[in-house]
């Protein structure tokens, strides 16, 4: 671990001043920074506590639910509004990590954790995430948690996240601030592919803040789930997660929402695919062909093929838990 | 006092260190914390094998609060013959690892610089900075490249059993009219127990050096670290009360002793290591293995011909070798058995024993092979391991001292409810989740091996009992107290017990399930001696009410000497004591097992494992939802502690079965899942309800206490029912551990 200096401002406009420095980062739960730093993975001389800023609290707006960036996984999870709303949310945070790094962990730090491969997180090896033109040690090695759809020939990561597969099913926006002004960024435009730039993993420029992720209003608490597999039954990252919702109206599908998780660099969500199940009756058949669709052009790199015929099963028994309106229990362990 | 708990041989008592764990009174080896104490930091090799170029450590020492950075340039002069390295459970042969010795580097991970530094994060910061040039050697760290370089060691390691071939195991596989023969694999696993490796070495200053360590056995660190470092037996003193989980990695010393020693050595100065969770990647593990197994039967399931052949991976520097062939040979009946095990060498470090090292790995893959038989014969497994059941040691011809494991059998089958299941496989189902059940046979040693205990009765009353063992979880503290209060009649509260210590009688390292064998007799056999000498004091009270009285006369309890006649006439310890004008009483004894006996018969525990697991039948998710564990192992001393034992085994082979995996990306020779989130062990939520049955078993040969272990063999056999059950469930054989979700798809 590098040493660095270290302040805790308590007001967003004095935190901003401070970020911006290639070496300066905001520190939330630290759940995943810390671990980073440890590991000489992230190393920033400066660190912004931004756990003071008045960013803690879930409010009502005229055109949905606002989450600060600091709200605790477990806070959000059990929030009334969220598990009457959105319950998709609170069961991928259920999901995700462990009770006690979910009392730590926060939205926004949920939102910009890192890729879980192997060789980002250890420096004897190479990585262009770390350590750009570096070479992606990667591909053609230990590949299990690596990517099938939208990967690139510089990196093959996944992003890790549970919690953004469901935002990004639920058409959430990011909003964000920097010394300059706000913005807002539509949750599929917010995690990025890697392309030949893999250092980036979101549109977040240097020295803007997360300050809130807005929930649209449209609820879906009747048709929704997530299903998460993985290498046991808890407390381990998705191989494959799909987060499904759906309106039903006469017998027939509508507003379908679509997450994968665990497959690629962002949450991947397919309009295309939505559009496809869109307007007809919920068919296992129909799901089948959604699945072929949404994985025409996966590619897997050896440990991970099976990605490939386990994302197919589990999109199309995800499709069928939501429109059953029986979402998986992350108490009970049988597949729903 | 009231309530006074009297607890001898079969009660349930609770820890009696429980309380000082859960407040955190219990000292583990980072939480000594002299004055002045210096903390130091290792800085390990990114490259698998080759030689260190150029280390430039200008930058790491320049760092303030950095005192110094050793390395195999400045490192003090220490012992340069390799048997000064050797520890007591060392292989016998090849040359046991040296950190910073010379600029080679033979495995990934291996530690080769120490920052020494004011605080933690100091050295921790200033480790980062070390400036190595490394010149890469062509090396091989996947056991499947070298297999045809495998070999049977010249000389094995001690502990080692030769497997026996009897007849002609091939030609009888090859004429039953039944064969399935298959290769099987395991996996490399990291033991991972929960506290990390930690040495802190106290610079008394008057030429005295304490430590404490984690370690499995302080009298094995003592000798190590006194013929590595030189120093004077007498002068040096191992302290482990308490060790956070071990599972066979604290056997031989961890590299950080040696390099704590090493440091504070150089600098005359208390100098404490700890190891992060991703170096403890970087010591032995339980070695990947390849294991061929043929099984030719009759018809009618009998047993024909065994062919067993099996390699396992050591490293390029010392012979590590496990018994591995030989478990399905002693446990069946079969005429014709040809077996075969190798080691081969990969560049990694010296693999060491973890939890039943060796019988984890044989059994359950031979147990896997055995349910393969039933199917390819089309009986029960049940019925195929009946059909093949022996009251002999079946490898060496040999009575056993006991052998419950057809009451095993039994009785977890009865508890099971094993004859509701339906034979063929995919036949049970409950909605779309497939239901498949399986067992498989487990066995482990029952050992003993020499031990010395001390019996120490105060002035007023209260008893110690002292050895040089280690208590790494198992409840060795409770077990010493039962056996104290079991043989004294002294109520619990006025024992106490006293270990991890090398000033203390001598012990053997904490393993392979002997200590309460070794240990526990020890303790008893000071406790009689104790109890004589005690008598003889109150028979020499002139006037006394036991003047005189001859041993058969008397009855030992409540702390008193009383007449067998007359029970109110007798004495209370303590008055003896001050009668006789003696402060205190002791007594220590030697126990060790007869050798001659020891060969005449075989020692055993078995078990019988009953398994249901639940598989998704479109996403392969497999989930292990009730365990039965029936157990012989002899007498159990404290059920509560014993079962505890045989769950942590479970959970131990669920994870074999399902999970633990040591993934190395051999194309740079190095382990990657070097952490918690992936190396993954059993959590809570895979663990479901785990019935332990233990089955009587009386057994007055294995030693004297007629007890025969439980640490180990819970894992034995468990991971084997679950593979079995995960193909009664799919139909799918898979003959890989672990078996995750890829290969269930
Ligand atoms: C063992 C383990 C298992 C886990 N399992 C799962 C799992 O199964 N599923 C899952 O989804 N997650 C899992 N996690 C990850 C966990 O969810 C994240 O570590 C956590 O959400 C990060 O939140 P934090 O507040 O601690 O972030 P921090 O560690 O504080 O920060 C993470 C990053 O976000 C940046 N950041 C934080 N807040 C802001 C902000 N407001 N604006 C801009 N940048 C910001 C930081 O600078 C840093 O780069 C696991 C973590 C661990 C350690
Ligand atoms: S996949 Fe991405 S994160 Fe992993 S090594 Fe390659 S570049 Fe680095």
């Amino acid at each position: 671990m590098r040493r660095f200096s270290y302040s805790r401002p308590t007001e967003v406009s004095e935190a901003l001043a401070e970020a911006g420095g290639e070496d300066v980062r905001f520190l939330a739960g630290g759940t995943n920074l810390v671990d980073l730093m440890k590991e000489n993975v992230e190393r920033p001389q400066h660190l912004v506590d931004i756990t003071r800023l008045p960013l803690d609290r879930i409010e009502e707006i005229q055109s949905g639910l606002k989450i600060g960036a600091l709200v605790l996984n477990s806070d959000l999870a059990h929030d009334p509004k969220v598990e009457n709303r959105y319950p998709l949310l609170s069961l991928a945070l259920l999901n995700g990590a462990s009770p006690q790094l979910r009392n730590s962990a926060t939205t926004g730090g949920n939102l910009l954790q890192r890729t879980r491969c192997y060789y980002f997180y250890d420096v004897a090896t190479a990585c262009n995430k770390r350590d750009p033109g570096a070479g992606c040690q990667a591909i053609g090695g230990l590949t299990r948690l690596h990517a099938i759809l939208g990967a690139s020939p510089h990196c093959i990561a996944t992003h890790p996240s549970d919690m953004c597969v469901a935002m990004a099913a639920l058409d959430a926006v990011v909003h964000v601030e920097s010394a300059t002004g706000t913005r807002t960024i539509p949750f599929e435009d917010f995690h990025r592919l890697p392309g030949d730039t893999p250092q980036r993993d979101t549109t977040l420029e240097p020295g803007e803040l997360v300050t809130a992720v807005e929930l649209p209003a449209t609820r879906f608490d009747r048709h929704y789930t997530y299903l998460k597999l993985r290498d046991r039954q808890s407390y381990a990252f998705a191989l494959v997660s799909v987060a499904a919702a759906m309106r039903l109206e006469d017998g027939v599908m509508t507003d379908v929402r679509l997450a994968l998780g665990g497959v690629a660099h962002k949450p991947w969500r397919d309009r295309d695919a939505e559009a496809l199940l869109s307007g007809k009756a919920p068919e296992r058949a129909l799901f089948s062909k959604a699945a072929e669709a949404i994985l025409a052009d996966a590619q897997g790199q050896g440990a991970n093929d099976f990605k490939i015929e386990l994302a197919r099963r589990a999109i199309v028994r995800g499709l069928d838990q939501a429109a059953r309106g029986t979402p998986q229990s992350v108490t009970d362990k049988r597949i729903a | 006092m009231t309530n006074l708990t009297r607890a001898g041989f079969g009660t349930p008592l609770s820890r009696v260190d429980g309380p000082a764990k859960v407040t955190g009174q219990a000292q583990y080896a980072a939480e000594f914390q002299p004055e002045d104490m210096l903390h130091a930091h290792v800085h390990t090799a990114r490259i698998a094998k080759g030689k260190i170029t150029r280390i430039d450590v200008s930058r790491a020492l320049a760092v303030e609060g950095v005192v110094d950075v050793l390395t195999h340039e400045n490192r003090p002069k220490v012992a340069w013959f390799d048997l000064k390295y050797k520890d007591m459970t060392a292989p016998l042969r090849g040359s046991p690892f040296k950190a910073l010795y010379d600029e080679n580097v033979i495995f990934s991970g291996q530690p080769i610089a120490l920052v020494v530094a004011e605080t933690p994060e100091i050295a921790r910061y200033a480790s980062t900075l070390l400036d190595v040039d490394y010149k890469w050697a062509e090396f091989q760290t996947d056991l499947a490249q070298v297999l045809d370089q495998a070999f049977v060691p010249r000389i094995p390691r001690a502990g080692y059993h030769k497997p026996k071939s009897r007849g002609d195991g091939e030609q009888a596989f090859s004429d039953a009219p039944v064969q399935v023969s298959n290769r099987y694999h395991l996996s490399p696993e990291h033991h991972n127990p929960l506290e990390m490796f930690a040495s802190t070495v106290i610079w008394e200053g008057d030429g005295h050096v304490t430590i404490s360590d984690k370690t499995q056995g302080v009298k094995n660190s003592h000798w190590y670290i006194c013929n590595a470092m030189g120093w004077d037996r007498d002068k040096v003193r191992i302290l482990s009360p308490f060790v956070g989980g071990a599972f066979g990695s604290g056997l031989r010393p961890q590299y950080q002793l040696y390099l704590a020693a090493l440091a504070a050595k150089k600098l005359e100065r208390s100098v404490q290591v700890v190891m992060t969770r991703q170096e403890m990647f970087g010591h032995g593990y339980r070695p990947e293995c390849y294991q061929t197994v043929s099984l030719g039967a009759d018809r009618e399931g009998h047993l024909k011909g065994i062919v067993n052949s099996a390699v396992t991976a050591t490293s390029s520097i010392e012979n590590y070798m496990e018994t591995v062939v030989n478990w399905g040979s002693m446990v069946y009946r079969c005429p014709d058995a040809k077996l075969d095990y190798k080691i081969a060498k990969v560049d990694t470090a010296t693999p060491c024993d973890m939890r039943a090292p060796g019988g984890a790995t044989g059994m359950n893959l031979f147990e896997v092979a055995m349910d393969e038989l039933a199917y390819a014969c089309d009986i029960d497994p049940l019925e195929l391991r009946l059909r093949n059941y022996t009251d002999r040691e079946a490898m060496k011809d040999k009575p056993y001292t006991s052998k419950a494991l057809h009451d095993c059998y039994e009785r977890g089958a009865a508890k099971f409810g094993w004859d509701r299941r339906s034979h063929a496989p995919r036949s049970m189902r409950d909605g779309h989740e497939l239901i498949g059940w399986g067992m498989a046979t487990g066995i482990w040693e029952a050992m003993m091996a020499p031990t010395s205990a001390r019996a120490r009765l105060s002035a007023d009353g209260t008893l110690e009992v002292a050895t040089a063992t280690a208590d790494m979880g198992p409840g060795t503290y409770t077990m010493m107290t039962q056996i104290a209060a079991d043989t004294t009649g002294l109520p619990v509260e006025k024992i106490t017990a006293k270990l991890g210590d090398s000033d203390l009688p001598f012990s053997p390292v904490q393993g392979g399930s002997m200590t309460a064998a070794s240990a526990g007799t020890a303790v008893q056999k000071a406790c009689d001696a104790l109890l004589e000498e005690l008598l003889e004091a109150a028979r020499r009270i002139e006037d006394g009410p036991l003047a005189g009285v001859d041993l058969d006369e008397v009855g030992f309890g409540d702390g008193r000497i009383y007449l067998i006649d007359d029970t109110k006439i007798g004495m209370r310890f303590e008055e003896i004591l001050a009668a006789a004008e003696m402060d205190s009483l002791e007594a220590t004894e030697l126990a060790k097992p007869g050798i001659i006996n020891m060969m005449r018969k075989a020692r055993n525990t078995h078990s019988a494992v009953f398994v249901e697991v639940r598989v998704d039948e479109d996403v392969g998710m497999a989930r292990v939802t009730r365990v039965v564990n029936a157990v012989a192992a002899g007498r159990i001393i404290n059920p509560k502690t014993a079962r505890s034992q045989i769950l942590g085994g479970v959970v131990f082979g669920i994870g074999m079965a399902l999970e633990e995996e040591t993934l190395a990306d051999h194309r740079i020779g190095r382990w990657m899942n070097h952490n918690l989130a992936e190396y993954h062990v059993p959590v809570n939520a895979d663990v479901p309800d785990i019935d332990v049955l233990f089955v009587e078993e009386q057994d007055d040969e294995v030693n004297p206490i007629g007890v025969k272990g439980v640490g180990e063999i819970g894992v034995v056999g468990t991971a084997a029912a679950i593979a079995n059950a995960l193909f009664h469930a799919t139909g799918k054989r898979v003959r890989e551990l672990p078996i995750t979700i890829d290969k269930l798809l």
